[in-house]
Parts: structure tokens; C-alpha cells; sequence
């Protein structure tokens, strides 16, 4: 099953690997991993997604908990929460196809960020499915480049829980 | 306040932690800090080995037989490397050692340079955590932290990397008094529900039996279990790394369990309705490792101080974090005064177990059994002597035939299974304890993993002895070749084996050699009171097997009984 983890770990050299040494001692690949600072310079956030069993996932997670350097850690998977990922993408742009990417970059809300004589660069943000979708409608097109930030999470207020996910 | 540079601060930070005996080996980049180390002298006691691994397993055995961390110093890259097998080994079996090792200066870090080894990188997986010191003003407060962490909730091992420039830095000497560690929170109670839950489940139980693991010794947790045994009246088995932490010679005890278990241990688990494991984590070892079939009837409540230990390989009914020892006050305190209980027919069951199926041996030819051996030993050694084994069948007879009363008397390597790791560790044990006696079980194989170390406990006077079972093959090799493999002995066999006692008396030590059985005693006899160094080479039968055995996989009643017709 796939699970999205969500940790707050001190922001020094060596969490990550720590992070992603658990994975790689059970010969576990991570889908995605997305790290930056918190509002406090001294922690960072992780957004993890990974594919497992879950008995192994939550022996994991009892691992992170052990660790020194985390602080909280929170298996997002089971709890109503806001998933997101940006995406930037290049793609052939011809005199052909220039209305029809516009078009397409409109219906899915994202922005052009770079024009060249042969291409135009995208950016979107939306869930896992949306991000697929744009990306399968383009392929056609050609797509020269791609780079994805991979998923950022967070639980949702739980006083306030049906709000906006129509992104 | 003074000032000082890196070295200096390291070993006033060891004195504040009271430590007083460290081990190891200088080297490149830690000069200065062995330089340094003679102004301390009369404070810290410093123990030169002959081997990294050596002074890690030192420390090591230092560290179980005291309960206090223990302390290896040497230098980076190869000398680090040399520590890993002494890292992993003190991890799997949560003990608590600090390993601090000298690094390559801080802008070299990277560069290949001479000697150089990513210490954090190759430690991260068989430390509970590791450091590499950036300026000497932080080395006190990381000593301070490696201490505790090495120590508190499942002691294990720390290492902290220390370039050359931090050593030679030049800064105030601040050692912190507190420790703030946001993101460590060592468990300590147990939850009072998951306590009153156990309670209930222990009173209605009619057959239940207690698995006691290491963590009651980490935890000095054994009057309490000998308490809670005794009020109310269930039997006690125990785990290879629980040996010592309940009295053998108490009527409730029902020895060893696990793949080399009793017959009694084994079927009274797999029988039981209430398994209550107490700091041990369900290994394959002690249970056999067919995890589907363990005790089938039983409910299972599971004490441990390492959430990450509890339905890692058995799921549990009643989990309950928290440490040995607070944990059993707390189910002591939820006791009610009168407890009706009827265990006369389930410890009759147990008793006609161990009388179907007892551990023997049958010492007749004449060649030594090791299982003659070491039950000797048992008879002539000191109640509370420590007897530290090494790796292989001469482990698992130490188990089966000496008699532990005491906790912290008997120490192995458990789980990573080092061969080497005796010698070593019994003479950690020896610094720790010097009043104690202290003998070194090993066999011909285990003991040339580390034989190096005799210069060392010579150089220290150290009044140790060996008893070195010597068969001539890597004995449980050849075990399992003779179940499993149809006798095909490949590489088991040693075509050259050094002359033992030779080889003790170029070291300065003192060599016996005994071949007859009739002469066993009287020899291990001379050998205990002889002071100094003495290595007793004991010539055994490679024939013996070690029975019973539950072969990999196995479920726990279901036994390899051996055909050992006892005498």
C-alpha cells in the first residue's frame, strides 16, 4: 500500500540519510522525498512517500521514532490530508501545437514560466492524479524535460475538513 | 572557566562522566590526544590493545558486566573500521558503549586523504546514534549526549568522530549540566492501562509462563521479576541474553529456551496461555522462527523498552512500553493482595517435561565432552564468577550446563553471533570486576579471532583464565554439516591449528593442556588458582552434537531430541 509520511527532523548534515538508510535496509524504494526547512531554521520537514507492506511500514516508523535527530514523525496515509506536488515541464512547441498547449496549460490552471523559439516551460501544481494527467496529455506533444518537486502533505484542520481540494 | 584545546576537553568530559578506564589504540590523528592523556593519568586508566575489535569488545564486555558505558579511543579509517564488527555486536545485544574515533582535519573531510574512512556514514546503521564534532567548544556537550543516549531506554552504541582540528582547538571548557534533546524521549513507565490490562489477563491465566529476555539485566530488573515470579508462583524461562536475571537453582526456573533450549522451556511456551515476555524481543533464535506457530493457545504481553521491538516478529495481545524494572513495580503495585491461584497441575506438567527430556551427557570414552567440561566448571567455579563465551557449541553449552545465578555473570554475543568476542570481553569483564573470577569459555576457532589480545591481558596483569575448548573444527559448522548437509564437512575441519600452550606461555601467560577425562578436574582446578594469565586448552570430542535442537524455522515443540543417553 502506499503511504505518505510526514517528519519533522533537526536540520543537519546526515538526517537524510539516516531517513532514507531504514528504506534501503529493508530494500524499500521511496517514490518520493521532499525536504525543506520549517519556520524554524532548526527543523526540516520531510514528506515521504513510499510503497510497502504495512506491518514493515510501521516497523519503520517505530524506527523513526527511535531516532535521535527526529522529532515527530506521522503517517499521513489513513488521515484526511492535502497532498500536492509541482511539476515543471518543457515541452516542443511548434506553430501547430503553440494554441493547443496554451489551451491545455489553462484547463489544468498552470503558468507558462519560459518561452524559447522551439519549446514552452509549464509549471502546475495539483494532487498525484492531476500531475499524471497534464503530463499524459502533453506526451504527444513531445516533452523535452520534466522535473517534480515529489509530494508535499499535511493533515487537514480538522475543525474545517471539506474545504478546497478542488485543485 | 578555562580554557583548553579539543584533547583536554575530552578527557576532563570522561572524568565529569566518571569514567575512569578506557580502551585503545593510537594513531595519526589522535596523537594529540594521547599526548595529552599523561596529565590524566591516576584518573582515567587507559588500556592499550592490540586490535581495535579487541578494545571494542573489551569495552563491551566492560559494559555488561558493569552496567556502566564502555569507552574505546582510536584513530580513523582502519582503526574505525576495525570497531565495526565491536559496534554491531554491542547493538544487537543493547549494550551500551562510546566509541570515539579520530578523523581526518575538517577541510579534508571527503578528499581521500591519508587514513581517511567515512566514520558516520559506515557506523549509521549499528549505532543508536553518531556524531562528528565540528568545533571543540560542542565536544563536551556531545560527550555529555553520546553518554546518555548510549545508556538511557535500550542502552546501545554511540560513536562520535573527531577531526584532528577540533582536537587542537583552543576554546572555554563549558560542560553542560542538562541534556536537551527535543527529538529523544527514552520511554520509562508503562501506560496504567495497558498494566491494568496485563493484571487481568495474569489472573485469569492457568498455565502462564514468563520470557525473560537482556532487558532484565539492562534493566537490574531481577529482584523485581524474582518478586513477581514468586507472588505469583509462575514459572520462569529465559532467553540466551537472559541467563543470570532469574536464580537457576530457584524451583520456579525452567531453563533455557530457543533453538538449543530444554525440552521443558520449549514445549511449557508453546503450551502455555500466557506468554509474559519481559526484555526480550521474540528472536529467531528463541523462538525457533516459525513465528506463525509460536505458542498458539497464549495470549501474549509483551514488555520491552523499544516500541520498535513489539510486533516486529510476534503480534501481541497486550504491548507495554516502558522499563523492565518500572514496568514490574508498576504490575506489582496493581497486584491485589490475595491472588487465587492453582498452578499445581501445570508445574507438574512442566516437571514431567524436563524429567521426560532433561539436558545430559554421558561422559564415558575416553575423549572429553564438552558438555563434561563445562558442567565441571560449573561445579568449581565461584557462585558469582562471570563466565563469558564465545561463539559456537561451546556457546550454547555454556547456556544448557553452567549454572547462572546471577545477573551480569554470564555474557555472549547474542545476536550478531561474533566469533572473537570472548576473549575480549572477558577481559573488559576482568576491568570491570576485578574481585571477580572471571573465565573465558572459547573454542579453537572463536579464540583465533582475537588471540592478539593475550599480549594485552598479560601487559595488565590481569588474573583471567581460558578454558579453550579445542575439537579441532569449527564445531557447530560441522553440526549443522552432519543434520543438514549429509556430513559433507567442507571447510569446517582446521588443517593447522597453533600449539595453544605454547602460544600462552610467548605471550607470558601460563598454558595447561588436558586430554582425560579423569584428569579434567584437578587441571581446570590448577588452572583457577593459578594467578596471572592462564589459558587450559582442552581437548574434546568433535563428535558431540548439541541437543535439542529446533532446526531453522521450526516451531517450539517441535524438537531434534538427540539420542543422549543420560547416565
Amino acid at each position: 500500500m502506499r503511504h505518505t509520511i510526514s517528519l519533522f527532523v533537526d536540520n543537519e548534515s546526515g538526517v537524510l540519510s539516516r531517513v532514507a538508510g531504514l528504506f534501503s535496509a529493508r530494500g524499500f524504494n521511496i517514490e518520493s522525498l521532499n525536504v525543506a526547512e520549517t519556520l524554524d531554521p532548526d527543523t526540516s520537514r520531510i514528506t515521504l512517500v513510499t510503497t510497502g507492506d504495512d506491518f514493515v511500514i510501521e516497523q519503520v516508523i517505530k524506527r523513526f521514532n527511535n531516532m535521535v535527530n527526529v522529532i515527530w514523525v506521522d503517517d499521513l496515509t489513513e488521515e484526511p490530508r492535502v497532498e500536492r506536488e509541482m511539476i515543471l515541464i518543457r515541452v516542443d512547441a511548434n506553430e501547430k501545437n503553440r494554441a493547443e498547449i496554451l489551451r491545455m496549460a489553462d484547463i489544468f490552471r498552470a503558468k507558462v514560466v519560459d518561452v524559447g523559439a522551439q519549446s514552452y516551460s509549464l509549471e502546475l501544481t495539483g494532487d498525484k492524479e492531476k500531475v499524471n494527467a497534464f503530463i499524459e496529455l502533453l506526451e504527444p506533444m513531445g516533452i523535452k524535460e520534466i522535473a517534480r518537486t515529489g509530494t508535499v502533505a499535511m493533515k487537514r484542520d480538522a475543525k474545517n475538513s471539506n474545504t478546497g481540494d478542488a485543485q | 572557566m578555562a580554557r583548553m584545546i579539543g584533547a583536554e576537553m575530552f578527557f576532563e568530559t570522561l572524568i565529569e562522566e566518571g569514567i575512569d578506564v578506557i580502551f585503545g589504540l593510537p594513531g595519526g590523528y589522535v596523537l594529540k590526544v594521547y599526548d595529552v592523556m599523561p596529565k590524566f593519568e591516576g584518573k582515567i586508566k587507559h588500556v592499550l590493545t592490540r586490535h581495535e575489535q579487541g578494545a571494542t569488545h573489551m569495552a563491551d564486555g566492560y559494559a555488561r558486566a558493569s552496567g556502566k558505558p564502555g569507552v574505546v579511543l582510536c584513530t580513523s579509517g582502519p582503526a574505525a573500521t576495525n570497531t565495526v564488527t565491536g559496534i554491531a555486536t554491542a547493538q544487537m545485544d543493547s549494550s551500551p558503549i562510546v566509541v570515539f574515533t579520530g578523523q581526518v582535519p575538517l577541510p579534508y573531510l571527503g578528499s581521500d586523504a591519508f587514513q581517511e574512512a567515512d566514520h558516520i556514514g559506515i557506523t549509521r546503521p549499528c549505532t543508536k546514534h553518531n556524531y562528528l564534532v565540528r568545533k571543540a567548544g560542542d565536544l563536551p556537550r556531545i560527550m555529555k549526549e553520546a553518554f546518555y543516549i548510549a545508556s538511557s531506554g535500550r542502552p546501545s552504541p554511540v560513536l562520535v568522530d573527531m577531526p584532528k582540528d577540533v582536537i587542537l582547538e583552543e576554546d572555554e571548557l563549558v560542560i553542560p549540566q542538562e541534556i536537551n534533546l527535543r527529538g529523544y524521549k527514552p520511554p520509562t513507565k508503562g501506560d496504567p492501562k495497558q498494566i491494568q490490562k496485563a493484571v487481568d489477563m495474569i489472573l485469569k491465566s492457568k498455565r502462564p509462563i514468563i520470557f525473560g529476555g537482556g532487558g532484565i539485566i539492562h534493566a537490574n530488573a531481577s529482584p523485581e521479576l524474582i518478586e513477581f515470579a514468586h507472588r505469583l508462583e509462575i514459572p520462569v524461562t529465559s532467553t540466551l541474553m537472559g541467563l543470570g536475571a532469574y536464580p537457576q537453582d530457584d524451583p520456579l526456573y525452567v531453563h533455557m529456551l530457543g533453538m538449543h533450549g530444554s525440552y521443558a522451556a520449549n514445549m511449557a511456551v508453546h503450551s502455555s496461555d500466557l506468554v509474559i515476555s519481559i526484555g526480550a524481543r521474540f528472536d529467531d533464535r528463541a523462538t525457533g522462527g516459525n513465528f506463525d506457530e509460536f505458542s498458539p493457545g497464549a495470549e501474549i504481553i509483551h514488555i520491552d523498552i523499544d516500541p520498535s521491538s513489539i510486533d516486529k516478529n510476534i503480534v501481541v495481545h497486550c504491548p507495554i512500553v516502558g522499563h523492565a524494572k518500572l514496568v514490574l513495580q508498576q504490575l506489582l503495585d496493581a497486584l491485589p493482595s490475595k491472588i487465587e491461584k492453582d498452578r499445581t497441575e501445570w508445574r507438574a506438567q512442566i516437571e514431567e517435561w524436563d524429567t521426560k527430556h532433561p539436558m545430559g551427557y554421558n561422559q564415558t570414552g575416553d575423549k572429553i565432552l564438552t558438555t563434561y567440561a563445562i558442567d565441571t566448571l560449573s561445579k568449581i567455579t565461584d557462585d558469582d564468577a562471570i563466565i563469558v563465551s564465545d561463539v559456537g557449541q561451546h556457546q550454547m553449552w555454556v547456556a544448557q550446563f553452567y549454572k547462572f545465578n546471577h545477573p551480569r555473570t554470564h555474557i555472549t554475543s547474542g545476536g550478531l553471533g561474533t566469533m572473537g568476542f570472548g576473549f575480549p570481553a572477558a577481559m573488559g569483564a576482568k576491568f570491570a570486576c576485578p574481585d571477580k573470577q572471571v573465565v573465558c569459555v572459547s573454542g579453537d576457532g572463536s579464540f583465533q579471532m582475537n588471540m592478539q589480545e593475550l599480549a594485552t591481558a598479560v601487559e595488565y596483569k590481569l588474573d583471567l583464565t581460558i578454558m579453550l575448548l579445542n575439537n579441532g573444527h569449527h564445531g557447530m559448522v560441522r553440526q549443522w554439516q552432519t543434520m543438514f548437509f549429509d556430513g559433507n564437512y567442507s571447510a569446517s575441519r582446521f588443517g593447522v591449528l597453533p600449539d595453544f600452550v605454547m602460544l600462552a606461555e610467548s605471550f607470558g601467560a601460563k598454558g595447561l593442556r588436558v586430554d582425560k577425562p579423569e584428569e579434567l578436574e584437578a587441571t581446570l582446578k590448577e588452572g583457577l588458582s593459578t594467578k596471572g594469565v592462564v589459558l587450559i586448552e582442552v581437548m574434546v570430542d568433535c563428535e558431540e552434537l548439541v541437543y535439542p535442537m529446533i532446526a531453522p524455522g521450526g516451531a517450539m515443540n517441535d524438537m531434534i531430541l538427540g539420542a543422549v543417553d543420560v547416565a
